[in-house]
């Protein structure tokens, strides 16, 4: 049996030694309820999370009054979109958001859409990012709000985020960006970057599952959002509920310590990816990066190897762990709508796999999944029939093939 | 979701792959399946002078339940006659190889493979008849 190795942080993240150990105390000891005011054990937790609203804020250049405990990032895309919409309703009732956005952002925009709100989702170029003139010709009088995430969980591409914050200011429309994939990974500055409101998680920063935050601006201007859970009024009214304390603590301890090692864990991370894909195109032919190699969180590589589904391609190396575009891996049955609104071809997005390296990967895991990966796509290729009709020379798009 | 220790070792050890010539008249080819649907198999039989299947060959692109119902389907068609090859059904693939619900698509590729493979023997046959 080899090694297990895993190449899914994007995924999520296994809970670092030094955040488990910060969290631990709060499950036994300091068990208190953060909103019990009267007694010891509530200000014991009220300490411990207000200590972490510190840290988180101090990563996103914000002040700690701005950050909101929530459940993790889905939970908070829904209190922005849903929240901030039914909030400015009277104001304007359009939102701009684009195509390749997490579900937990285009979701709730479809659900906007029933309620009466007007959605524009703007396509992306090759790369995955947004045009600026787009953006800036999509809003109108009537836009209250634009969501656009900072880096895509399946392909790793940075939008430009403070040129989109600027066009927000300028027409005093709200800018919400989904950054569960950039915290703590690339630098985030809420003020240089006109965000008024961001999405953050723990488990994709080697903090625990079940835990996330919304940054919610207090100045210039004052952002409200109707709450989705009502029941107490905690979080300044906008996510009702007792505060999940060690979890608030981990995502605390996560944050400070991702923000300490960006720029050495940044440096180091890309260049293991760089190696993999150099690995792997020094070893394969037709294999296609996506995404943008130059605005790019450090730990993604998603590459399309031709002629190859990618379920099967996963089977062939069982002991690590990825993740594929493949229609055959999602519940749905439709290849990754991503990788389709980049434009690349639907054989290309069933034979896609994304590689997400982190904190714990190490050189030589890399070089052996270049070794393993590269072995399993020439045995599938030398079994698959579009492999041999490509070397015949038959050119796929012309066959008549019988869909089903 | 867990494969079967079937589909495993088909998987792992594909039965019949390969390429029989296409231009031998006792030789059958099926094509089924789109590269953008996920799914692509090649599935050839050979017969002899009786029309009994002497050997079976395939090349599949799709997932690993698209590969061993491939290779299941080549080893089920070797030594039956055309006829007999025809009864093959996609449910006692799915049987066979354990598939779950979401991967019956497979196996229905599968027997279309099977059944255009003897289509395109029967057609090259009427065109060799005389007259």
């Amino acid at each position: 049996m080899q090694p297990l190795i895993y190449l899914d942080y994007n995924a999520t993240t296994p809970v670092d030694p030094r955040v488990l150990e910060a969290m631990l105390p709060y499950f036994k000891e300091k068990f208190g309820n953060a909103a019990s005011r009267n007694h010891r054990f509530g200000w014991e937790a009220e300490e411990a999370v207000e200590k972490a609203r510190a840290q988180v804020a101090a990563v996103l250049g914000a002040s700690a009054k701005e950050i909101v405990w929530t459940s993790g990032a889905t939970e908070s895309n829904n209190i922005a979109v849903k929240g901030a919409a039914r909030m400015y309703r009277e104001k304007g009732r359009h939102i701009i958001t684009q195509v390749t956005e997490h579900k937990a952002v285009l979701d709730p925009c479809k659900y906007l859409e029933q309620e009466g709100f007007r959605v524009t989702y703007l396509p992306v170029n090759r790369n995955g990012r947004i045009d600026l003139e787009q953006l800036r010709a999509a809003m109108t009088d009537d836009t209250i709000l634009v969501s656009i995430m900072y880096a895509n969980n399946e392909i790793g591409t940075l939008q430009p985020i403070a040129e989109i914050g600027k066009l927000c200011k300028e027409r005093g429309v709200l800018f919400h960006t989904d950054a569960t994939q950039a915290f703590g990974k690339v630098p985030i500055d809420v003020e240089a970057m006109g965000i008024d409101l961001l999405s953050l998680s723990a488990h994709k920063i080697y903090g625990p599952k079940g835990v996330g935050a919304l940054y919610v601006r207090r100045k210039n201007p004052r952002v409200r959002c109707e709450p989705v859970l009502h029941g107490g009024g905690h979080e300044r009214g906008m996510r009702s509920g007792t505060l999940n304390t060690p979890g608030i603590v981990g995502l605390g301890a996560a944050a400070e310590i991702a923000a300490a090692e960006m720029d050495s864990e940044g440096r180091r991370i890309a260049g293991l990816r760089d190696r993999l894909w150099n690995g792997l195109t020094e070893k394969l032919d037709e294999i296609y990066r996506n995404g943008d190699p130059e605005h790019c969180v450090p730990g993604t590589l998603n590459v399309s190897f031709a002629y190859v589904e990618g379920e099967s391609l996963m089977m062939g190396f069982e002991n690590i762990a990825v993740s594929s575009g493949s229609a055959c891996t999602s519940a749905s049955l439709e290849p990754s709508y991503v990788l389709r609104a980049l434009g690349v071809g639907e054989e290309l997005a069933h034979s896609s796999i994304r590689f997400s390296l982190g904190r714990f990967t190490t050189s030589e895991e890399i070089e052996q999944t270049i070794k393993q990966v590269t072995a399993a796509v020439q045995r599938l290729r030398d079994m698959s029939p579009l492999y041999e009709m490509a070397k015949e020379g038959i050119d796929l798009k012309t066959v008549d093939w019988s869909r089903h | 979701m867990a494969y079967s220790d079937k589909v495993l070792d088909h998987y792992n050890h594909p039965r019949n792959i390969g390429t029989l010539d296409k231009n031998n008249p006792r030789v059958g080819t099926g094509i089924v399946g789109a590269p953008e649907c996920g799914d692509v198999m090649k599935l050839q039989i050979q017969v002899d002078e009786n029309d009994r299947i002497v050997d079976a060959k395939f090349k599949t692109f799709g997932c690993g339940s698209a590969i061993a119902s491939s290779s299941l389907a080549t080893e089920w068609v070797k030594g039956k006659t055309l006829d007999e090859a025809l009864q093959i059904k996609n449910t006692a693939i799915v049987q066979e190889l354990a598939l779950p619900p979401v991967k019956i698509h497979c196996s229905v590729l599968a027997e279309d493979a099977i059944r255009a493979a003897i289509a395109d023997l029967k057609k090259k046959k009427a065109a060799q008849q005389p007259g």
